[in-house]
């Protein structure tokens, strides 16, 4: 058993997303390579190198790389693919763009969203929002799979992996990048914050978020949305928290304003602790919520933020 | 321009499944049945399309069993011109959906194709992009914008940070987001309407595509059930609690 796991970056820093999907491999089996496809990452591939059961870093550095284009990067992975039993990669948006892509070029199945490894070709994903849980089994020769960052641990740092160039290029034309719109923010990523606040419709607008940054700045706590507070235009989209935004799993998930549709618990319910502070008694937050307070939030974030 | 939409038939969305006793999967019998949601929006761009005079045709194509001819009904009575429903009563993996597809793109001649990004049953996220690699065109998944430009399509996509902006060649694969647009209710007169128009039925075997797979469902078990803890009085209390008994603060 071989296993290749896909580095997400940016070209200057490895995603937490590449731990994940590491252990991830750890649980499949002992001899894990890691792609890093970037231009200008060499920083990237030096700190893949040092995630503990690395045997080896491949690094195709190539300005075809740059933006991480499915288009371009599929063929790779798919010509390196072909020399291991399983492809992983995080289940984030660069994953679930790509492996779909490598899974069809290698004519085999993709599955996605790992929860557990149960053996190397039994693995549990969550289907139906997650009111299911499906143990699938593979028989393809190659298994390529995304992974659930939030279901296995970071991999540690101490190794010390080889490193070996690809100098394998696509050239291709049919996509081109054009621009990014990233959200700037000094707060933690919300996919690996310990704690995140998280609001609602019940905020009632945009400026009522500075409530939240404010208990967010003494928790050091990210900063998350249900979709109803997206839809309603509070927040940009990517605060927000659910089956069809992302899915966290904080230690500490203080859900605000949020009447708790099943789409918003899909995307938190395997918070360590939640908290829901909510002024209707009846919201369905309240029957996942380890501690619940009833309360205008009006009131209770300034309290809170000074209890703190 | 020929525009082709993927439209699956799925439990509706509001509906609260429930996994079998006997764990072989969930329980569908009598649950409301719908388009796939990232589907209708599949359809309400591919309408705006035509309408904005870029696009002469729109197909839809369900793939599944014969009663998934009522969703292709849905998707002729919102503005799509015919369906083509692709007939089993087998599950069919992503993969050999998106062989099915192929070959029907080849057929028609499509210049775009438009699918939801997921469907809210299975979750997987994967056929556009297998459609997309199968037939070497471009991809703009999980798409929050779509705009025809010179001949190719720009389209923005949500992604964990924020947004990234892509130029494709047509012909190319969109997949929807939630935030593309909003879907248009059917009226009355189009529902009407919408019998009269063409349904092609084929069969996977008729198309050249095996559906067998490689990947078996061993069990469909609940996710573990979370319960209600204790409300709290006050602030203090929940500081209280947080800090000295949860101690996670």
């Amino acid at each position: 058993m071989s296993i290749l796991v896909i580095a997400e970056h940016d070209n200057s820093s490895l995603k937490s997303g590449t731990l994940n999907a590491v252990s991830a491999a750890v649980a499949i089996g002992d001899d894990i390579d890691v792609l890093v496809a970037g231009s200008n990452s060499d920083g990237v591939a030096a700190a893949a190198a040092q995630i503990n059961a690395v045997a080896k870093v491949i690094h195709a550095n190539n300005a075809c790389y740059e933006h991480q284009l499915a288009e371009s990067v599929a063929p790779l992975v798919a010509d390196l693919g072909k020399n291991y039993s399983h492809v992983l990669a995080a289940a984030s948006t660069t994953g679930k763009n790509l492996l779909p892509r490598v899974a069809a070029l290698l004519d085999v199945a993709q599955i996605s969203d790992i929860v557990e490894v149960k053996s190397e070709n039994t693995f549990v994903r969550p289907i139906y929002a997650g009111n299911a849980l499906a143990t699938v089994q593979s028989s393809d020769p190659i298994k390529v799979i995304t992974v659930r960052t939030t279901a296995f641990a970071d991999a540690e740092a101490g190794g010390s992996a080889s490193m070996e160039s690809s100098d394998f290029i696509v050239e291709q034309a049919a996509a081109q990048f054009i621009g990014e719109q990233l959200s700037v923010s000094e707060r933690p990523e919300l996919t690996s914050a310990s704690i995140i606040i998280s609001g609602g419709r019940g905020m009632q607008d945009g400026e009522n978020f500075v409530l939240l940054e404010k208990v967010a700045d003494k928790l050091g706590a990210a900063i998350g949305a249900s979709r109803a507070a997206v839809d309603a235009g509070f927040v940009p989209n990517d605060y927000q928290v659910g089956q069809t935004g992302k899915i966290v799993a904080p230690d500490l998930y203080i859900a605000v304003g949020i009447s708790g549709a099943i789409q918003h618990l899909a995307g938190m319910k395997d918070s360590k602790v939640i908290v829901a502070i909510n002024k209707d008694e009846e919201a369905p937050i309240f029957q996942v919520a380890d501690y619940g307070l009833v309360a205008d939030l009006f009131k209770a974030l300034p309290e809170l933020e000074q209890a703190l | 321009m020929k525009i082709l939409v993927g439209v699956k038939r799925v439990v509706d969305a509001n509906v609260k499944v429930r996994v079998k006793s006997d764990n072989t999967g969930v329980d569908l019998a009598n649950a409301k049945m719908a388009i796939n949601p990232f589907c209708e929006i599949a359809v309400e761009e591919a309408i705006r399309i035509k309408e904005a005079g870029a696009a002469e045709e729109i197909i839809a194509v369900s793939i599944g069993p014969s009663v998934c001819q009522e969703q292709i009904r849905t998707a002729l009575a919102l503005g799509s011109d015919r369906g083509i429903l692709v007939e089993t009563d087998e599950h069919v993996d992503p993969l050999a959906i998106a062989k099915i597809f192929k070959s029907i793109i080849e057929k028609e001649q499509v210049d775009l194709v438009i699918l939801g990004k997921l469907s809210i049953d299975t979750d997987n996220n994967q056929v556009g992009q297998m459609l997309a690699a199968l037939c070497n065109y471009p991809q703009g998944t999980f798409a929050c914008n779509a705009e025809l430009k010179d001949g190719k399509i720009e389209v923005s996509r949500e992604i964990d940070g924020g947004e990234q902006t892509v130029l494709l060649n047509l012909p190319a694969i969109v997949t929807t987001d939630l935030r593309l647009n909003e879907p248009r209710y059917a009226s009355l007169p189009n529902i009407m309407k919408a019998k009269k128009k063409p349904i092609d039925t084929f069969t996977p075997a008729d198309l050249g595509v095996d559906v067998s797979t490689n990947l078996q469902t061993l069990s469909v078990e609940p996710p573990p059930e979370r319960t209600a803890g204790i409300k709290v009085e006050s602030v203090e209390a929940l500081v209280d609690k947080l800090r000295n008994e949860a101690k996670v603060i």
